[in-house]
């Protein structure tokens, strides 16, 4: 197997955390345990209510592509043989939104409100990315 | 309540590419720091103020090397390429409140024969607000680089408001056309159609080549001080009316904010006119900071030079163009002179108000707007008038 060469997010702290139910299929976001809010990306604390009490809970997986571009040109070089690749950012049932990839649209058919579903893609032993793909049925 | 203080000194560098400044970055600087100086009409040893662009220098190595051995006043505005209009601001305050004298503002770098502003986003993620939250969300999935991260906001636009490429294109070919009357212009004697934009390869879909800025060397500066010490310079004082700078929210995240259109500017530029006294309107030009088209596009609805929404319709038919109701970046801007981080888009509005553009001159231009964008939006606004 070839080395991964294209850039990995850092495993510690809440964004790590994040990435461990990622690996175990899971898609989670913070929510406030005082307002109910959801938030992404992990932060501290609530921004709406200022509470310090927060858990991972599971996402439907489910969203809508709020915007999208088709990257045509890499402008890393790790991403030289992907091009082109679609970059969505998804707003999940939740009301988060997550900046991701699609995996299985041409992009003739990318449109923003496009229904799509959550799967995980292991880029590594340690790192799984939550990518996108149509929503099925 | 308007400032009191003005710009007294304009310096910049040639601008170019191949074959490169054959400068360092801080040399590069310098330069244009020394012209500024000059230009101004006072020597660098009465320099005792440097508010160095973020991450291209420091202060200290500016006095060392200008000879300025009475700093009193150095600071640094965090917000990428809106720093320069928002460091007018912190300077005015400073020269009014007494803290220096002669303020010096720099920015420039080797952006075409140095390290490519896309390799530095890669290489050191630290280099922009929320650098924790690109190396884990965003460059993960490819999504390294300005123009995709722009990209995806002017998607928006144009699905919310029928925005159009031929709209972007206009701008683009605006900017250019202003470069033919420019000569130190980098795009100089290559004037580009509405067919040649379009035809252009796609980079990061709506974005085209040409709706990106122009990657060069060269550096500008300019100098501040009070009104009272300027009356008594050589040249004509610019007065700074007013200068804002603000932060789109979350600003340290792209993709969660609630009004994805809400950029720092949105906060700063009704700040800027009620502290000016005066309305969009009475803006004879604009020089707007044009990383991209769109970026371009959405400060003209976020000044309030037009609705929200109504951009795509505005920059249609000749507006911002030279003999237009308002010209935008009659130096050719980021997209056709050269990419000077905001600094250059400055020095433009200074040279129209003292009526030195030669055959790009705004007959009688006497108050003009310039912004800065920089970051994941972090936005500022300068109102000068002669």
């Amino acid at each position: 197997m070839n080395e991964y060469t294209k850039p990995l997010p850092d495993l510690s702290g809440a964004n790590g955390e994040f990435y461990g139910f990622c690996r175990a299929g899971e898609l989670r976001f913070q929510k406030c345990e005082e307002c109910g809010s959801w938030r992404h990306v992990p932060r501290e604390l609530c921004a709406d209510c200022g509470s310090w009490d927060w858990s991972w809970e599971a996402s439907s997986g489910r969203g809508v592509v709020f915007s999208w571009t088709v990257v045509e040109r890499a402008l890393h070089p790790a991403f030289v043989d992907d091009i082109p690749y679609a970059v969505v950012i998804v707003e999940m049932e939740e009301g988060v939104r997550l900046l991701s990839t699609v995996v299985d649209v041409d992009s003739a058919d990318l449109r923003i409100g496009l229904p799509v579903e959550v799967f995980f893609d292991a880029m590594t032993e340690e790192v799984s990315l939550p990518r996108f793909r149509r929503l099925s049925g | 309540m308007s400032s009191e203080a003005c710009i007294v000194g304009i310096g910049e560098t040639d601008y170019c590419r191949k074959p490169g400044s054959g400068l360092s970055q801080l040399g590069l600087q310098l330069k244009a720091a020394t012209n500024a100086i000059h230009d101004a009409g006072i020597t660098s040893s009465e320099v005792d103020g440097i508010m160095p662009f973020p991450n291209l220098g420091r202060a200290e190595e500016f006095a060392a090397n200008l000879g300025c051995s009475n700093l009193r006043y150095a600071a640094t505005i965090h917000m990428g390429g809106a720093a320069p209009a928002a460091s007018l601001g912190a300077a005015a305050a400073a020269v009014d409140a007494g803290l220096a004298h002669y303020v010096l503002l720099p920015a420039g770098w080797n952006g075409y024969s140095g390290a490519r502003a896309r390799q530095k986003v890669a290489e050191d993620v630290s280099s922009i607000p929320g650098g924790a939250i690109a190396r884990d969300f965003y460059l993960p999935h490819g999504f390294t680089a300005p123009p995709q991260w722009y990209a995806i906001m002017a998607r928006r636009h144009m699905h919310e408001y029928g925005t159009t490429a031929e709209q972007l294109g206009a701008i683009a070919v605006a900017m250019r056309n202003h470069a033919q009357r420019n000569p130190g212009a980098v795009m100089n004697g290559r004037p580009l159609t509405l067919e040649d934009y379009l035809a252009s390869p796609m980079l990061a879909d709506p974005y085209r080549v040409f709706d990106c800025c122009l990657e060069t060397d060269g550096a500008a500066a300019v100098v501040v001080t009070s009104a009272e010490r300027a009356r008594d310079l050589p040249g004509r004082p610019i007065r700074i009316l007013a200068s804002a700078c603000g932060q789109p929210y979350p600003a340290d995240e792209i993709t969660n904010r609630k009004d994805i259109f809400q950029t720092g500017l949105t906060i700063a530029a009704p700040e800027a006119f009620g502290r000016a006294g005066v309305k969009p309107d009475d803006a004879d030009f604009a020089m707007i900071y044009d990383c991209f088209t769109f970026e371009l596009l959405q400060q003209l609805e976020e000044v309030g030079f037009c609705q929200r929404g109504e951009g795509g319709a505005f920059v249609e038919g000749g507006r911002i163009d030279l003999g237009g109701a308002l010209p935008v970046n009659t130096h050719g801007g980021l997209l056709s002179d050269a990419h000077v981080l905001g600094m250059s888009h400055i020095v433009e509005a200074v040279k129209q108000l003292r009526a030195e553009c030669g055959e790009r001159q705004i007959e009688g231009a006497e108050l003009g707007v310039v912004t800065g964008w920089g970051d994941f939006g972090d936005g500022s606004i300068a109102i000068l008038a002669r």
